[in-house]
């Protein structure tokens, strides 16, 4: 047990001091990167919890997609953050007096949380027992037996998005010069070699 | 080791064909050879093989029909209702197909997409009529309307297409978050999401909390967003306008007539209990459409836009029945979307044939002296305006007189009178067109002569409607075993 006591305080400190840097990097790119440890951290932590899938789940998706979509932005576009947060000092009361109106209004929510007791029993697909089955193997069989329906049906939507995406913006264009790799292949040195014979002094 | 057991998928048979060939048909035409006269001829193919596809799936939708059936862990349904309303869907979108391909040529947006669009969307509207679970609901809704926002604005040059696509993606998206809201909301209150489920526990329950009626409202915004019905129709004038014609052919009839099945099974399926709760709802949306609808369409000058208004007020009719909430009120509706099926095809066919040089022209003017210069279609289009109108005998008379009974039986005087009033105001405009068309003076002559394809359309449809009197009983008892499956349930 105090293995993972010991894990838990490192993963969230970690996972706590990376996230104060992302705020307080100068630079953009290392704020991306100091992100990218969090959500490993954060991911540390779901194992932790007996939650592997969602800690796979971060890795692959948070880090692998959204961070280095992140990562391009900032590089791809020229904002000046040292601009940006210029007027930090000068915003931060009233800010800070929204975060606390926020904070109130959560916590007077929390505190009058009930569950209906219908909405119990009625449940469409109950959760399996925790012992039967790893949390990976519940998700796929409530997604890919139970919901298969709607995994194909979602499915669908997707391919007719991709259809609307390239019938929409698609177009044939005219005289662009495309690498035709097989074309390079094909030619052969005596079709597009000629072979000269120049007199000296005189050129062709 | 868990056992293998192979579900059930003969109830989703037709809506499994029709996806495969869909993506079928999609790879067939990605790997034709590029080049402007290939694409033309690969959309030609890919078009004719979709309304065969069609076909097919029509006909299996009639093989699997029958018995109430279950599949996919009950979400998915099938049952004589479903049947009913797919027959009219795979009808209208084959229609739509055949008369656009001649449009799609002459207009330089033959391209293969188009169709398969069209088979990915009617599968949509499929899996909306046999959704029996409220997420299953939401998919087949956003695959149907998805594919919709994509063809309206197939026309990518044309600044009025991409306008309507953007429209209606816009506000559609808007509609589908309202839907999803009022789902969730729905999902908190009861713990559920199935139909039958939710069914169970209103059964004999006491009084629904607020937060579910407003979860219900909320479900019935977002539907009635689909069926263009007031105050939710903002958006059908501008998208019919300018979405290309055949584009609006299709949007008049299939996604309507799909969400108005949609409407009924949720409305009378989880929430049939809870009746008095949504009834005063049901109630005013029909009467605002059918004011709307008569009103607003008396002073427009492009058929297309007089056409959006018209199918307004066409679905406040057919909502009369839904506010009767029983099934005499719901056969009435059945009635009165197949026969506006026939009659907007057929008007839209006639719309189709409205081309000077290599232009279509739009206005109602232009129609002027029409029987002089088309005697055919300028009868087969009095035809339609008549049956639109509900003079008798035609087919139109028939389907306001179903939907007024039922409003009379289930007491609901106010909204019949209403209705009757606003269609005499509604008459006037369609007799306007009768009247351009055979008393104003021939000015410019529209070209001759008309598609084949069309003049198909168009001799089919008219004599539905002109004959329709003579042999009722076969839609009558479709819609009545329809209905009553839907009660039974």
């Amino acid at each position: 047990m105090i293995l993972q006591a010991l894990a838990f305080y490192l993963f969230s400190f970690v996972a706590v001091a990376a996230a104060v840097m992302v705020i307080s990097a100068r630079n953009p790119v290392h704020s991306v990167l100091f992100l990218i440890l969090a959500f490993f951290n954060g991911a540390g932590l779901f194992v932790l919890l007996g939650a592997e899938f969602l800690a796979m789940i971060l890795v692959v998706v948070y880090v692998g997609a959204v961070a280095v979509l992140f990562m391009f932005v900032v590089m791809m576009l020229d904002i000046n953050f040292v601009e940006l947060r210029q007027g930090f000092l000068q915003y931060l009361p009233i800010g800070g007096v929204v975060g606390l109106v926020l904070l109130a209004e959560l916590l007077v929510i929390a505190g009058g949380w009930t569950l209906a007791p219908e909405a119990a029993s009625g449940g469409a697909a109950p959760a399996p027992a925790p012992e039967t089955l790893s949390n990976t193997q519940a998700l796929g069989e409530l997604l890919y037996t139970h919901y298969i329906y709607l995994f194909q049906g979602a499915g669908l939507i997707l391919l007719v998005a991709m259809i609307g995406a390239i019938v929409l913006t698609h177009r044939h264009r005219e005289g662009v010069r495309k690498q035709r790799i097989g074309d390079q292949l094909r030619r052969r040195a005596e079709e597009t070699v000629k072979l000269r014979k120049v007199p000296t002094g005189k050129g062709i | 080791m868990p056992s293998a057991n192979v579900p059930n998928l003969i109830p989703a048979l037709p809506e499994l064909f029709l996806a495969f060939i869909a993506m079928a048909l999609l790879m067939l035409g990605v790997f034709q050879k590029g080049g402007v006269r290939e694409d033309s001829r690969t959309a030609r193919l890919i078009s004719s093989l979709s309304v065969v596809t069609l076909a097919l799936t029509l006909l299996l939708v009639m093989t699997v029909s029958g018995t109430r059936m279950l599949a996919f862990n009950n979400l998915f349904i099938t049952d004589s209702f479903a049947t009913f309303t797919k027959v009219m869907v795979l009808l209208a979108s084959g229609v739509s197909i055949v008369i656009s391909r001649e449009y799609m040529q002459r207009q330089d947006m033959a391209r293969f997409e188009y169709p398969v669009l069209i088979l990915l969307a009617t599968l949509g509207m499929m899996m909306m009529i046999s959704a029996n679970d409220l997420i299953a609901l939401y998919l087949g809704l956003e695959l149907q309307s998805l594919s919709l926002y994509v063809i309206a604005a197939f026309q990518r040059d044309d600044t009025r297409s991409t306008e309507a696509g953007v429209k209606y993606f816009v506000l559609g998206a808007l509609a589908s978050g309202m839907l999803l809201y009022g789902a969730s909301l729905v999902y908190g209150f009861v713990g559920t999401t199935n139909f039958d489920g939710l069914a169970a526990q209103f059964h004999g329950a006491g009084a629904p909390s607020v937060g579910l009626i407003v979860g219900i409202v909320f479900i019935l915004a977002g539907l009635a967003f689909k069926v263009s019905a007031v105050p939710f129709h903002m958006w059908t004038p501008d998208v019919y306008e300018g979405a290309p014609t055949p584009v609006t052919a299709f949007f008049s009839v299939a996604p309507k007539i799909a969400a108005v099945a949609l409407l009924l099974r949720v409305m009378i399926g989880p929430f049939g209990e809870l009746v008095a709760q949504w009834q005063q709802i049901v109630v005013f949306i029909s009467i605002a459409s059918m004011v709307l609808g008569a009103f607003a369409a008396i002073n427009q000058t492009n058929i297309k836009r007089l056409m959006a208004y018209s199918s307004i007020g066409h679905i406040g009719y057919a909502l009369i029945g839904l506010a009767a909430g029983d099934a005499v009120g719901l056969r009435g509706v059945l009635i009165y979307m197949a026969i506006y099926l026939f009659m907007n095809l057929g008007t839209f066919a006639c719309i189709l044939c409205m081309r000077r040089g290599d232009r279509m022209v739009e206005n109602i003017s232009d129609l002027a002296g029409l029987a002089k210069s088309h005697p055919l279609v300028a009868l087969a289009l009095s035809i339609f305006m008549f049956s639109m109108s509900g003079i008798p005998p035609l087919a139109g008379f028939f389907a306001k007189f179903y939907i007024f009974l039922a409003a009379i039986q289930a007491e609901l005087y106010a909204l019949a009178i209403l209705g009757v009033l606003s269609s005499v105001v509604a008459a006037f405009y369609y007799l306007r067109i009768v009247k351009v068309m055979y008393f104003d003076d021939l000015v410019e002559t529209l070209n001759k002569p008309i598609d084949r394809d069309i003049g198909v359309v168009l001799v089919g449809t008219s004599l539905a409607i002109v004959l329709f009197f003579i042999y009722p009983s076969p839609l009558l008892s479709g819609a009545q075993a329809a209905a009553a499956a839907l009660f039974a349930g």
